[in-house]
């Protein structure tokens, strides 16, 4: 996919180890987790998980709107516990860019998401009369 | 504008660093791998996006509970993320530098992603069998694109993940390899992010419906 | 004889019928192509250069050499888009009553539908790519982008999707649907053949190039800036890139998922836009927009970074309001997705709908607003010299801001109602896309042409090839605005209103005048070069510009820079002149540079052939051809040795002979 550039024998690095042992070379210090973080990260993940599954399938809560609010709040904690304990999502990564690139992404997948959602409830409300009922009972 | 006072004998503003370090080989990798990432979030948020409009449109279909066996997700879903803390454990290995390590994990983070896949193609193929494939509906046309999407894009993982297993083996975790299992390891554990969005929207509250 | 299930199997739904044998124009054009083609290739051969063409051009890395690639590719397809404007002007302006015309429908669909695609996607984008390309490096201190290999892939994949439409040409056909091929229409229950599949995957192979492009330049930005070089000390040009490049990351996934889906349909059978089984062909309309507005902006944004620089320079002033010039790049950036539903008022989302987005529209012609101002008050008080490039900047002040206007008329969903689809629409979006990206583009090639190739262009054929732009542009398309209000739609090839003709004659005057200038252009190449030791540019700097690329010799190293430079302000050239810098000549080093290589070119080329057999259904040849891009992208990456070091004494030996260049120029002007 990119370059890979190995390092090139016989160039002098005046304080670059060499990185066998190492985790991350001279570079960008790559936020790498502990085990600690993935082990913590992966239990989160399974009770986040477990718990909206559980609801649905045994249907303990009666209202199903109550249920898929939930189960909603539960997928986007799951989410941040991914980024920060599997993908080390922090804002010092690539001098804050990872971030920012991330929120811009969060951003302009809100606005196409919504915004489609939005504009294809109107366009088949008013010209589809038949579809105006099905669309949005998906989300 | 920057007007530096040069007091006499000492050297005057500096235009061109002469005195260069050796730049990061390969030290836009992380920066530029994230970037497509982030676009390939946006391929799948479009694919939400239709799931969302056409959710609903069964065409006298079949319906979500009706097709939708969760048990099967959830052991599903139990795989990816078995397959995402195994990958963590090879990360670790990574940075303690045992190949070996790094290998057996990576196999087996394989085989939690192959049995996804094999789960995945197997209720794929019982639904096609029952009438209910992506032809049928425009509800199932989305279903069917979303979660192929992310099973294909789970396949070239594997795919890419068996390479990595092979040229970690020859050339050991020299730096290129490092930075081409830590790209892996953002497509990974991003692709359980995309499933958490798929096993809740699509399949936990298309049963709500 | 072969059965016809065997010739099936082999062949797909390739016959001979798909040769253009009943068509005479075709038969004339491929003819034409086919004679200079092979010239071409003969030539080629006689002077040996495939040699050369391969190891210096085809497979290089350098950024500079893939920029300059982008833009002979544009000005290839130019050709192409423009004769299909052409096509179209003299049709329209003879098919009245009784006259037909000499186009058939079905050929004139195809006609318009290329136009559009051509233009936009390999004319426009290539430019705007290769400039880019070739310039932010320079501009930001760096010796090439983050992913040399990409870069050179990605040229190889827009290339591939040029092809590919003009295989359509001669085997088969092209799409009739217009260049956004809205469903049902692209559907297969409307579009059957090859046409719209040519298009889907023609789209699909420049996009990957694209995509990857957007992500290499904005990493390069982000990450290979020279020290010192802040953001808020990047020249403007580069801005624009960073804009450009966000927002080509953030919109041309959405192409890739909207002509994903329909090809869907149109190979599985899917749902998404068909009409029944709870399809919705206006999901797609929204989608393709949802990426379609970013996409003018993706072209514009350059645009603008070229005025911004060209008007600077040829003042003789720093750029007038940088602080508000970056805000409104980022702010335009961030409003561009949220006006997408303009496209369509008409479609039906209601006053609601269209008022928010109507609303939007309007607002985001104010940072726009916001940047001319700018660049006049850069202009007011300064020393102007009338370059070209400047030329070229002026007229773009005025017809983009006619064409600006007239956008913010149609943003009113009650007028658009009446004009959308009209040729008002027509003229207004040619307005702002010749008057903006084009004009931007002729600026920035003027300019940096001696950059690239170290002699200036000719300014005699270029000022011929000015005049009859802009004259023959505004003869072109005053007349479209005028049709537009008066009702009449677009992609029509006949007419019954003999009142109209007149209108449609003019425009094809325009469009003739617009022919001569691009004759003018070509000759401007050709005069340039015959006579290029007079027009040489020894110094590296022809223009008294600002930027670190004039800091380079004309054309620079392969390194760019022997020593990277440490900026300490905006228009770090500026600033280094100003300070009288000493560049170093001595002490260079050992530079380290990507390999050539050639598996960009073989994984396009396996691309086109994917493509090629997805069109006609050639499954067995469509398997192999993918296969083979995961064989050969998977073998790419066992190869690890992808860099070479330039020997110190190379480097010497080239910055000696710049250092010479410039002492003798200062003997030149210092006696």
């Amino acid at each position: 996919m990119s370059t890979e550039n190995p390092i090139v024998p016989g160039q002098p690095h005046h304080d670059h180890p060499n990185d066998n042992a190492h985790g991350h070379g001279h570079s960008s210090a790559e936020a790498h987790g502990t085990r600690k973080d993935y082990i913590i990260g992966f239990v989160l993940s399974v009770i986040l998980t477990a718990i909206p599954f559980g609801l649905v399938m045994s249907g303990v809560i009666a209202d199903a709107r109550v249920t898929a609010g939930i189960v909603m709040v539960f997928a986007l904690v799951q989410i941040v516990v991914h980024m920060v304990y599997f993908l080390h999502m922090n804002s010092k990564s690539e001098g804050g860019w990872t971030l920012m690139a991330l929120i811009f992404t969060i951003i302009v997948v809100t606005i196409c998401l919504a915004g489609s959602l939005w504009v294809m409830f109107h366009m088949n409300l008013n010209m589809m009369p038949s579809m105006a009922s099905g669309d949005t009972s998906g989300m | 504008m920057i007007e530096a006072t040069i007091p006499p004998g000492t050297q005057g503003p500096v235009f061109y660093e002469t005195d260069e370090h050796h730049h990061d080989a390969g030290g836009s990798t992380m920066l530029g791998f994230w970037l497509y990432l982030m676009s390939d979030c946006l391929i799948f948020a479009m694919l939400f996006a239709a799931y969302g409009v056409f959710g609903g449109s069964y065409a006298g279909g079949p319906q979500p509970h009706e097709i939708f066996e969760l048990p099967l997700v959830a052991l599903n879903t139990s795989m990816l993320l078995l397959s995402s803390i195994t990958y963590g454990f090879a990360m670790l290995a990574m940075n303690d530098g045992k190949v070996r390590s790094v290998q057996g994990w990576l196999a087996i983070t394989g085989l939690f992603g192959l049995g996804f896949l094999c789960i995945e193609l197997y209720e794929f193929s019982n639904l096609i069998a029952e009438g209910a494939g992506p032809q049928r509906s425009a509800f199932l046309s989305s279903f069917f694109t979303l979660v192929g999407t992310h099973g294909l894009h789970v396949t070239f993982g594997l795919i890419w993940l068996v390479t990595l297993m092979v040229q970690v083996g020859r050339k050991g975790l020299i730096a290129a390899n490092q930075r081409r299992l830590q790209c892996l390891s953002l497509f990974w554990h991003f692709l359980d992010v995309i499933w958490i969005g798929v096993f809740t929207f699509v399949y936990l509250l298309g049963v709500l419906r | 004889m072969m059965s016809d299930a065997l010739l099936k199997t082999i062949f797909g739904r390739l016959t001979l019928e798909s040769l253009p044998i009943h068509e005479p124009i075709l038969i004339a054009t491929f003819a034409m192509v086919a004679t200079g083609g092979a010239l071409l290739v003969a030539a080629l051969t006689y002077f040996r250069v495939w040699g050369y063409l391969w190891k210096e051009w085809f497979t290089s890395v350098d950024h500079k050499k893939i920029g300059i690639m982008y833009m002979i590719l544009g000005i290839i397809m130019l050709l192409r888009g423009f004769s299909d404007a052409i096509m179209m002007r003299i049709q329209q302006a003879i098919a009245f009553g009784a006259n037909d015309g000499y186009l058939p429908a079905h050929h004139y669909d195809q006609v318009f539908t290329a136009h559009g695609v051509i233009m936009i996607f390999f004319v426009a984008m290539p430019f705007v790519t290769g400039l880019m390309n070739f310039v932010v490096p320079l501009q930001i201190g760096a010796r090439d982008v983050s992913f040399p290999f990409l870069n050179n892939f990605s040229f190889w994949m827009t290339a591939a999707g040029a092809a590919i439409v003009m295989a359509s040409l001669f085997v088969g056909e092209f799409a009739r649907t217009g260049w956004l091929a809205m469903a049902p229409l692209s559907g297969l229950d409307y579009s059957p053949d090859v046409g719209v599949d040519y298009y889907i995957w023609a789209l699909q192979v420049a996009g990957v190039g694209t995509l990857l492009s957007g992500v290499n330049l904005l990493a390069t930005i982000v990450k290979m800036r020279a020290p010192g070089m802040t953001l808020m000390k990047m020249p403007i040009f580069t801005w624009s890139a960073l804009a450009t490049n966000v927002l080509i990351v953030a919109a041309f996934p959405v192409l890739t998922a909207v002509l994903a889906l329909l090809s869907l349909d149109r190979y599985v059978g899917t749902h998404f836009f068909t009409n029944t089984m709870g399809g919705n062909p206006m999901m797609y309309t929204n989608m393709i927009w949802i990426w379609g507005h970013p996409e003018v902006y993706i072209l514009i944004l350059p645009a603008f970074g070229v005025f911004s620089e060209v008007t600077s320079t040829f003042c003789g002033k720093r750029l007038f309001g940088y602080t508000s010039m970056v805000y409104a790049l980022l702010v335009i950036t961030i409003l561009a997705y949220l006006v997408w539903l303009h496209h369509f008022f008409t479609m039906g989302s209601g006053a609601s709908v269209n008022s928010f987005f109507g609303i939007t529209t309007m607002i985001i012609s104010i940072p726009t607003g916001a940047k001319i101002f700018n660049w006049l008050f850069t202009m007011y008080k300064g020393r102007i010299r009338f370059e070209l490039p400047m030329m070229w900047t002026i007229a773009f002040m005025i017809t983009f801001v006619i064409g600006g206007m007239t956008g913010v008329l149609l943003a009113v969903p009650p007028a658009d109602f009446v004009l959308h689809n009209s040729l008002f629409l027509v003229a207004h979006f040619h307005n702002v896309i010749i008057g903006g990206v084009l004009f931007g583009m002729f600026a920035g090639i003027n300019y940096w042409f001696p950059k690239a190739f170290g002699f200036k262009l000719d300014k005699k054929w270029g000022t011929i090839s000015f005049w009859f732009w802009v004259i023959g542009f505004y003869v072109a398309f005053m007349p479209l605005y005028v049709l537009g209000l008066m009702g009449v739609t677009r992609r029509l090839r006949h007419f019954e209103d003999p009142s109209l003709q007149i209108w449609f004659v003019i425009a094809g005057i325009g469009a003739a005048m617009i022919a001569v200038g691009i004759a003018a252009f070509l000759v401007q190449f050709y005069v340039s070069f015959r006579n290029r030791e007079a027009l040489r540019d020894t110094t590296g700097d022809p223009w008294n510009g600002r930027s670190l690329e004039w800091a380079t010799s004309s054309p620079p190293p392969a390194y760019n820079f022997a020593f990277t430079p440490v900026v300490r302000d905006l228009d770090a050239w500026y600033d280094m002149k100003s300070n009288n810098a000493v560049r170093p000549v001595s002490g260079f080093r050992d530079i380290h540079m990507p390999r050539n290589t050639g598996a960009g070119i073989v994984l396009a080329g396996l691309s086109m052939v994917a493509a090629l057999a997805m069109i006609w259904y050639i499954w067995w040849l469509a398997a192999l051809a993918f296969v083979g891009l995961l064989a050969v992208a998977i073998g790419h990456t066992f190869n690890y040795d992808r860099d070479y070091y330039i020997p110190a004494d190379e480097v010497t030996a080239a910055e000696d002979i710049r250092t010479r260049q410039l002492a003798a120029r200062e003997a030149v002007a210092g006696a």
